[in-house]
């Protein structure tokens, strides 16, 4: 066995550097073409004269099930908020299963149950899927594979270049719920009841902020990476920096306290159900209007602003007066030691 | 008492004030803990201090001091049939000689990670044809944890769980430091967790013995400048004594209850570490009744040939002689993707965090 070949890494999976770089070097050169090279949550296609977003998204969650969700709910709700992230409104879903040998049925059934749900709650339609059993120890359960399709809302054009100097930076609300909640499970830890996963559809939020408000230059929902790594990601292909003002950041006590215990950094954990907004500052206002009367972002806030300096680059004002870099994960993030 | 934003700012300014006005002449500072530096970074500390005072990295990271030849050692049980190795995750991507457990686990290793030493029993209990390793690293806040789970282990009559320690104590580090004139340090932060169990009697050498002034330091940032502030006033007055400014978690008695379970485990011992190489008394062996927990003295194996990366000047880092940007790997070919040194991989290394939180990287808004 030779140990110094390269291999894929857990942390080839975290959304941060290192699945950047995967996707860098080896799918973007295979598969290259301008709807692809976008790298945005979803490709937006002209399909005979209608503008369509697509996108597809694996979820293979350990546990299944957590607080606030099971594998099926974030099966629909990760697909349909990656296409509202690309300005469109979701239509219609696909559903592949991929599932191990001995899963119980009646967990199978839960998480199709939930499935259904969320469909209804986001008002989509799945209209097609997939069925397949592997051998026990050949997937963890049961993993889930869902595209979605919808159509992009009028007047409305999300991406890096819109992104100017002086725009405000919003988030929907609490940073780090589901990577907590789903950790707590994984690791047995008894935590407060306010801390559940926010795993949600958020495609009604975001209809309702860009029909009032469609000069919003970006969204992106900050799930595998956390807020850190998104706000990168955006400041890079945007060639931008951005200063976030620690002090309005929304992390709530309890998950600061968890977070504290295990060495993790809220701003590098994934949310199923927040998104970050940035838009000129003559409109803040208006959408956090909008966003607070939904109580899917009644904590929305103003967390930083778009600058020239340096390009591509996202730092922190630290509660003291610091300013600190705010780097892009650069692996899976660890338990530490003390 | 929790401090608002504003108060906090307030009290921020007091203290970088109060700095500025004392810092009179330049004072070199060591943060011992490497807690204290990932604090130092992430509220971006060192930024508001003036330039006359310099902050400079200890050798208090865990997993940073922990030498090559534990890793390899690590690595040598976790290709050993029948075995399960359990770690913090700190641990994995640290390189050994030629591996790391990271690479290990990716080629089948049955490596795992735990968030208490407690979790491995659980992991012994459950396989009991296996032997379960866990790899104990961790100054004197961990060590006690790791002998909780020994005496519990012991009462539930476990034969397969081992510990590989390399559990190691913060004074003898200390004196190696103060007894090598090159590191010029002015005054010390001294980590308030190792601390908290050890209380201050361990630490009182520093200011008696060498006549240099330390301060036991909490890990907010406020605690921090207070730190600081507190060796500048030590320094402008001519005085060297050792202040509590965690009194609010720090005792002078320490934890006797913790240590108690430390002494009924371990004894001191020599042992290694990265840049310093053995010091006398500053490692925890098991005692002769707890021996047969002892991976080494159970499962013996035999590593050779164990060696520190090429060109890597993690010693030099940790013993507080340069900073992590004089090194010539350091953002080269040593990143936090691709390490080459301990001192790069650890969450509290100082490497890491001078490339993380990128001091020298981000000069202007």
């Amino acid at each position: 066995m030779n140990n110094r070949e390269k291999r894929i890494l857990l942390g080839h999976g975290s959304g941060g550097r290192l699945s950047h770089e995967l996707i860098r070097n080896i799918m973007l050169p295979a598969f290259a073409n301008p709807a692809l090279s976008e790298l945005h949550d979803g490709a937006r296609l002209d399909v005979g004269g209608t503008r369509l977003a697509f996108t597809t998204d694996s979820y293979v969650v350990k546990p299944r099930f957590f607080p606030g969700g099971n594998i099926g709910k974030l099966a629909v709700c990760g697909t349909v908020n990656d296409l509202a992230m690309c300005g469109a409104q979701a239509a219609y879903l696909s559903a592949g299963f991929i599932l191990e040998e001995g899963l119980l049925l009646s967990e199978l059934t839960l998480i199709v149950e939930s499935m259904r749900q969320m469909a209804v709650a986001a008002g989509v339609t799945i209209v097609t899927g997939d069925t397949k059993v592997v051998e026990k120890g050949a997937v963890d359960g049961i993993y889930i594979n869902t595209a979605g399709i919808g159509v992009l809302l009028p007047g409305v054009n999300i991406g890096a270049p819109g992104v100017k100097p002086g725009q405000d930076i919003i988030v929907s609300g609490y940073l780090g719920d589901h990577a907590v909640a789903v950790m707590s499970e994984r690791h047995g830890l008894t935590l407060p009841a306010a801390i559940a996963s926010d795993c949600a559809p958020l495609n009604q939020l975001v209809a309702a902020v860009l029909t009032a408000v469609p000069q919003v230059a970006m969204l992106r929902d900050p799930t595998r990476g956390g807020l850190a790594t998104t706000l990168n990601e955006i400041a890079a292909e945007a060639g931008v920096g951005m200063i976030l003002e620690e002090n309005t950041l929304p992390v709530r006590p309890e998950v600061q306290a968890v977070c504290e215990l295990l060495g993790f950094d809220p701003l590098y954990l994934a949310n199923e159900g927040k998104v970050v907004f940035i838009v000129e500052k003559e409109y803040s206002g208006k959408v956090l209007t909008i966003l607070r009367q939904n109580p899917l972002a009644a904590a929305a806030r103003v967390i930083g602003s778009v600058t020239a300096q340096p390009a591509g680059q996202v730092a922190l004002r630290t509660t003291v007066g610091g300013l600190r870099l705010l780097d892009m994960l650069s692996g899976e993030q660890l338990p530490r030691i003390c | 008492m929790l401090l608002t934003a504003e108060e906090t700012a307030r009290a921020a300014r007091f203290f970088t004030d109060g700095i500025t006005c004392l810092a009179t002449r330049p004072v070199r500072l060591m943060e011992v803990c490497g807690t204290h530096t990932v604090a130092i970074f992430r509220a971006g500390i060192r930024q508001l201090l003036p330039a006359a005072v310099e902050l400079v990295s200890g050798p208090g990271c865990p997993v940073c001091v922990t030498p090559n030849e534990y890793l390899d050692t690590a690595i040598a049980y976790s290709r050993r049939p029948g075995t399960i190795i359990t770690t913090f995750g700190d641990m994995l991507r640290v390189p050994g000689s030629e591996s790391s457990l990271m690479a290990e686990k990716a080629c089948g290793a049955d490596i795992r990670i735990v968030y208490s030493a407690l979790d491995s029993l659980a992991i012994a209990r459950d396989n009991p044809g296996q032997a379960v390793i866990f790899l104990a690293v961790g100054f004197e806040t961990t060590a006690p944890t790791a002998a909780a789970t020994i005496l519990q282990a012991d009462k539930q009559g476990l034969t397969n769980f081992f510990v590989l320690s390399a559990h190691k104590l913060v004074p003898p580090a200390l004196k190696a430091i103060l007894a090598t004139p090159a590191t010029k340090v002015d005054g010390f932060l001294l980590p308030g967790h190792t601390a908290a169990i050890s209380g201050l009697e361990p630490y009182r050498f520093v200011a008696g013995q060498f006549g240099v002034p330390a301060v036991v330091t909490g890990f907010e940032a406020l605690d921090i400048l207070q730190g600081i502030y507190m060796l500048l006033q030590q320094l402008q007055q001519g005085q060297a004594e050792l202040q509590n400014q965690y009194r609010r978690v720090v005792k002078t008695e320490g934890n006797p209850a913790a240590r108690d379970i430390l002494d009924q485990v371990y004894q001191p011992a020599g042992t290694g570490w990265r840049g310093f190489g053995e010091i006398a008394g500053s490692g925890l062996e098991l005692t002769a009744a707890f021996r047969r927990f002892d991976a080494q003295a159970a499962l013996p194996l035999t590593v050779a040939g164990s060696r520190e990366p090429a060109g890597c000047r993690c010693g030099e880092v940790l013993r507080g002689l340069i900073t992590p940007p004089a090194c010539p790997c350091f953002g080269r070919h040593c990143t936090p993707e691709q390490p080459v040194g301990a001192c790069m991989v650890s969450v509290e290394g100082a490497c890491a965090a001078w490339y993380k939180y990128g001091q020298g990287r981000w000069s202007c808004e």
